[in-house]
């Protein structure tokens, strides 16, 4: 099939960028978008432009590198999808498609559809863990996990840091990922000891990257595509009331 | 354990908590502020709309039940101190809501500062939010300066008699002054959404339920905001239609 | 013997392993190896190459130890290295099933798994901390499944006869990485640990026969920089995409280990390869990687291909009588749950044969109608939605109505730099750990088994043997102008100035999938001398005309994904020629390595134990690479036959 592209082209952090258009032909249905991008960069390369850079890494789905906003909407138009598992066959011949990068300030632009996502490490560092020195643990099974608590914190931690639910929200906000990691950590008994002090920091670490508030709009949920729910987000806010009402 | 391992460094606690700012500065903590007086402000609506209703029973039950209001509590009470109390949490509620409201918006407009170029319609659980929230506010804060000027301080209102709150009430939404009515109405739909989304969105900040609770929430919000605008609309269509003179 | 194509050295051998019983030599070498004190970890600085599994997990313990430490990963975040994408789970020798498993089990699986080509002691060991990694990653917060009595549950995975894997649904390496990411970003916050994300390394700094650092480049700015430390740990992972089509991440490459191998790291058993046979087949000239589905699928799935060649009826269509079941046919004991090497060949021979499926032959059918009878569409939803959802939305085809299109794919590289007992490779200082050392599988790895080795290697062992080394240092500062670094660095300029500058008008990955064509071809599942021969002619060639005609746009100094890749291409042409020479001079077959003129009557693999009980080690040299062999010794597991009859 054939597509064009806008795609937002952009030299560096420093140098305004801006949209432009590409025509491309042959498009395989059975490509991935990735893939899409490929043929579009061998051809640039060939006529000896700079390819367009964007990030990406196991094309699985799973690493969370790849990003990209397709049309307004972060990984495109198929629900639960990373852009790298994004098929072209849900495009059409003709289609325009409108490529850009996340856009959030706490997510600057490196180069063209590449952003900087390490706001995402700092909220971690700033209490994403449990402390368990490496050789302290008790046997696995002394401590044991109910089932749906155990299953809950699974889908919670199925996160894969892409930022798309920054990158949805209109208010920019990191809530859902946040979220999620405190969700995960504060099912387990393990997570129980940090709970207070997790939830403080991490939240005090996302204001700080510059990530906006939550309004519960719910598009973040929308585009994530591990379909992390705003369940997460009622408990980030009701361990950090509790936190916070113990800290005062 | 088999391996032996010693020095163990880690983060305290205590530096890692320490936030920008207090942890109520911070964009949850903002946000339950948003979320308590916004509670607070709905009960007041509901009362409030549970009292307009007071116009279907004519000028004298009307006009009682506001001076009751300004009554309630004498003799132990001072004249009009309930309503005092009333009016001053009334007002650090708002005070509270609008500035957390300014404070979380520009929070956002910070977090976004280069738009996108295409747009995709929200799909979101409260999608219809996104639009309604801030830009209702403006209406609704429109709205207000307007009601506080007509019906409480009676300076656009022809009724001057502070204890005439019927025969001010009959005279605002008179047939001819219909604009003022429409006005009523819009603003009405503004706090409708402002309402949908506010009130379950308050319980997600402060509670947050579980999944199933968050739809059970939704519902509700929906339901009290269908109430609450038909509560207040049937007053001022009532008037208009001189159905009630 | 081909020795037109290398020269054979010195033989090699262990030094560190311990003698005496088996299960005393990993406590003996932990008592025996020297201990830093406390306070001088301070004063140690460590570089760690690697944030996967191996790599993240090493470089918090040592930083929770009190070394000072600098890790490097080439993504955006540690979080995001290839480990995250393993699937099935990963092994311990728990026994919580009480179904007869043990460490012993564990040690003598690997060992025959491996096809007789590991070390009996470092297998060993990984069996016993085993079970100290699940203890572990459960007090990370771990979501492990369990059972409803809140106890782990266990599955037995490839074909094993205990269950003995532990798993988080389909997603257990990000779990894990997980896990180990997290104690990282804690050593972080706690500053003992400086992370450096996109960045790469390329080179590594030798002085005074020591790694001593590593250069490397901000993929960002371009900026290259020397780091200078007491010792060097590569994690760097394996060199799958050398076939260019596999199921590795984009990324993944040899770069880091192949630069210490031209600096005098031995390459031990390049050839070993494991080709997984649960991928989804390539669609066309624009793929770009392959994936992987879950081995666990031939639980349930049945493989066939149409009796007659060239049959092109829809699945549907055709009638069980001409359907040939070929795995239940020739493997009537384990039928669809073959070793993953066997079920591979068995592919690619009917595949051959003309009886293909889907584009251009290359596929076979893996049919869940039978299962979906049995079971349930429901139950077969709830053991496996989440695999036949991705297949869909790769294929388009529904897998609930039209069987699975599955082939083998290049997965798993059990080759590596060669490192002894304490996972120092021949340099000193310069450790290597995960996929990225060849020491624990052998010829070939048991599924769940490289997420074991990778947390066995960071959280337990390595930071355990490392200390003996280090106990002599703080070395000798190095300076910006030592000769060393300064002729690491020039080497890194000069390259990137080459691919910057070279003329050319060919791309990358042009260059790189032809190439993996050529290895997949000729040192892919089934190898013959005179394919690896004519392998080597073809990659030399390739690889000339790769300097002569590559094309690289961009500067150096920004972010520059061209250059990145061509820097990774050049190294992939000199390990490609050197995986044919090993396969070339490996005349045996063994576990992932498939010679063709080694088998048995029915086509089974066949070890040829009197002349190649060795580890190959290859020395890089600039005109023909230098073999070392470490003879092998089975005290514990005597070396028999596979049969899997
Ligand atoms: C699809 C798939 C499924 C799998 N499923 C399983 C399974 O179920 N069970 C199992 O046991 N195993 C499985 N494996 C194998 C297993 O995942 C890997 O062998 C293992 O995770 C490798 O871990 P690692 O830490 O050695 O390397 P990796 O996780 O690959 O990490 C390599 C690290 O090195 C860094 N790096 C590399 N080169 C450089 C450089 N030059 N400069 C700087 N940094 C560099 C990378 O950034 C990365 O951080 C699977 C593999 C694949 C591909
Ligand atoms: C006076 C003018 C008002 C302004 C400027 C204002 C502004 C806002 C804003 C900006 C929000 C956040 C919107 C979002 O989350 O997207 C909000 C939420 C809310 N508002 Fe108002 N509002 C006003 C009046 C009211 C009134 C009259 C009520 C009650 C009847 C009310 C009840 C709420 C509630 C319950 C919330 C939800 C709090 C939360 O999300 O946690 N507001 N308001
Ligand atoms: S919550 Fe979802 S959208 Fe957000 S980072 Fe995690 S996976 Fe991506
Ligand atoms: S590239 Fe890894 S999730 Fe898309």
């Amino acid at each position: 099939m054939k597509l064009s592209l806008r795609i937002w082209r952009q030299p560096d952090a420093d140098t305004p960028g801006k949209m432009v258009s590409y025509e491309i032909d042959d498009v395989s249905e059975d490509a991935s978008f990735l893939e899409m991008l490929d043929v579009l960069n061998e051809r640039l390369i060939a006529e000896g432009e700079d390819p367009v850079a964007f990030d990406h890494d196991c094309r699985e789905g799973i690493c969370g590198a790849c990003s990209l906003m397709i049309d307004g909407q972060a990984h495109g138009p198929q629900a639960a999808t990373t852009t790298c598992q994004l098929h072209m066959r849900k495009f059409k011949d003709g289609d325009q498609i409108d490529v850009e990068p996340w856009r959030a300030g706490a997510f600057p632009v490196i180069k063209d559809l590449v952003v900087d996502r390490t706001a995402f490490d700092r909220i971690i560092q700033a209490g994403g863990y449990i402390s368990a020195p490496t050789g302290t643990a008790p046997d696995a099974h002394a401590v044991p996990v109910p089932k749906q608590d155990a299953d809950a914190a699974f889908s919670a931690a199925a996160c894969i840091g892409c930022g798309a639910c920054v990158a949805a929200c209109p208010n920019g906000s990191g809530m859902l990922f946040m979220g999620a990691k405190v969700a995960h950590l504060g099912l387990m008994p393990q997570g129980q000891p940090e709970r207070h002090t997790r939830v403080l920091g991490m939240v005090a670490a996302h204001d700080e990257a510059g990530f906006g508030g939550c309004t519960n709009t719910g598009e973040c949920a929308a585009a994530c595509p591990k379909e992390i729910g705003l369940d997460v987000i009622g408990r980030l806010n009701r361990d950090f009331r509790k936190a916070a009402a113990r800290a005062a | 354990m088999s391996t032996d391992l010693q020095t163990r460094t880690a983060a305290q606690p205590g530096e890692r908590a320490r936030a920008p700012q207090g942890p109520w500065r911070s964009n949850i903590g903002l946000k339950i502020i948003m979320a308590v007086s916004g509670i607070l402000l709905v009960l007041f609506i509901i009362a409030h709309m549970a009292g307009n209703l007071h116009v279907f029973e004519g000028r004298e039950e009307m006009n009682a039940y506001a001076a009751g209001l300004r009554s309630f509590g004498e003799p132990l009470l001072p004249h009009e101190s309930f309503l005092w109390i009333m009016r001053i949490g009334l007002i650090a509620a708002a005070l509270a809501h609008i500035w957390s409201a300014v404070v979380l918006t520009r929070r956002a407009m910070v977090a976004r500062p280069v738009r996108y170029a295409s747009r995709k319609p929200a799909r979101g659980e409260s999608r219809h939010a996104v639009a309604t929230m801030r830009w209702g506010a403006i209406v609704i804060v429109l709205f207000v300066v307007w009601h506080l000027l007509d019906l409480t301080w009676r300076t656009v209102n022809p009724v001057k008699d502070i204890h005439d709150a019927y025969g001010a009430v009959l005279a605002t939404f008179s047939p001819e002054r219909w604009p003022v009515t429409v006005f009523y109405l819009l603003a009405l739909v503004a706090l409708g959404f402002h309402l949908r989304h506010g009130i379950w969105s308050a319980v997600q900040t402060i509670s947050g339920p579980n999944t199933k609770w968050r739809g059970r929430t939704q519902a509700i919000s929906l339901a009290v905001a269908v109430v609450v605008v038909a509560g207040f609309a049937i007053v001022p269509l009532a008037v208009t239609f001189e159905l009630v003179s | 013997m081909s020795t037109d194509f290398y020269r054979e050295g010195e033989p090699i051998a262990d030094t560190k392993a311990p003698a005496g019983p088996i299960s005393e030599r990993w406590e003996k070498r932990r008592f025996s190896g020297r201990l830093v004190n406390p306070a001088n970890r301070r004063k140690l600085r460590v570089i760690v190459v690697g944030t996967g599994l191996a790599g993240a997990s090493a470089a918090a313990t040592l930083g929770e130890l009190g070394y000072r430490v600098a890790n490097y990963c080439f993504q955006d975040s540690a979080r995001r290295a290839h480990s995250i994408a393993a699937q099935g789970g990963i092994n311990a020798a728990k026994n919580y099933r009480n179904d007869g498993d043990s460490v012993h089990r564990l040690f003598y699986d690997t060992v025959k798994g491996g096809d007789f080509r590991s070390r009996e002691s470092n297998v060993h060991r990984l069996a016993e901390v085993s079970t100290e990694i699940i203890d572990q990653c459960v007090a990370q917060g771990v979501p492990f499944a369990r059972e409803y009595g809140g106890l782990l549950d266990n599955r037995s995975f490839g074909g094993a006869q205990v269950s003995r894997t532990f798993y988080a649904r389909g997603q257990t390496g990000q779990q894990l990485l997980l896990g180990a990411y997290q104690a990282l970003q804690r050593q972080v916050a706690a500053g003992t640990v400086d992370l450096h994300t996109r960045h790469e390394m390329l080179e590594l700094v030798i002085a005074d026969g020591k790694a001593r650092g590593i250069v490397v480049r901000d993929l960002v700015t371009g900026e290259i920089s020397t780091e200078i430390a007491d010792a060097v740990v590569l994690a760097t992972g394996g060199y799958g995409n050398v076939f260019f089509l596999s199921t590795n991440a984009k990324g993944c490459n040899v770069t880091a280990s192949w630069r210490a191998h031209r600096k005098g790291a031995y390459f031990a058993n390049p050839c070993y390869t494991q080709i997984h046979p649960t991928c989804i087949p390539q669609s066309g000239e624009h793929q770009s990687k392959l994936t992987l589905m879950s081995e666990s699928l031939r639980n349930d799935g049945r493989v066939w291909v149409p009796k007659r060649r060239g049959d092109d009826r829809a699945p549907g269509d055709i009638p069980e009588a001409e359907r040939d079941y070929y795995l239940e046919r020739r493997y009537p004991a384990f039928g669809n749950l073959v070793p993953r090497d066997i079920a591979s060949r068995a592919a690619k021979m009917v595949c051959d044969e003309g009886r293909g499926v889907g584009p251009g032959g290359l596929g076979v059918y893996l049919d869940f109608a039978d299962a979906i009878k049995r079971l349930g569409k429901k139950a077969v939803e709830a053991k496996y939605g989440n695999l036949f959802d991705m297949y869909e939305r790769i294929t388009g085809e529904n897998p609930y109505e039209r069987p699975m299109r599955i082939y083998p794919a290049v997965h798993y590289t059990m080759g590596g730099l060669w490192v002894d007992y304490d996972l120092s490779s021949n340099i000193p200082g310069l450790f290597v750990t995960g996929e990225a050392n060849f020491s624990d599988h052998g010829a070939n790895r048991l599924g769940a088994s490289a997420l074991m080795q990778g947390l066995s290697d960071g959280y337990f062992v390595l930071p355990n043997t490392i200390s003996d080394y280090l106990a002599d240092g703080p070395f000798e500062p190095l300076g910006e102008d030592h000769e060393a670094v300064v002729a690491a660095r020039k080497e890194v300029d000069d390259r990137i100035a080459f691919f910057l500058n070279n003329d050319g008008d060919r791309t990358v990955d042009s260059f790189h999938r032809e190439l993996g064509k050529i290895m997949w071809e000729y040192c892919g599942m089934e190898r013959t001398d005179e394919g690896l021969r004519k392998a080597i002619g073809l990659i030399r060639g390739l690889k000339d005309e790769f300097y002569r005609r590559v094309k690289v746009t961009g500067k150096a100094e920004e972010l520059n994904q061209q250059l990145e890749k061509a820097g990774r291409v050049a190294d992939f042409f000199e390990l490609g020629e050197l995986m044919c020479i090993d396969a070339l001079h490996r005349t045996e077959s063994c576990g992932g390595h498939f010679r063709a003129e080694s088998q048995t009557e029915d086509g089974e693999a066949k070890r040829d134990d009197e002349h190649f009980s060795y580890v190959a080690a290859w020395e890089y040299g600039e005109d023909a690479p230098v073999l070392h062999k470490e003879a092998l010794e089975f005290e514990y597991v005597k070396p028999t036959q596979r049969s899997y009859k």
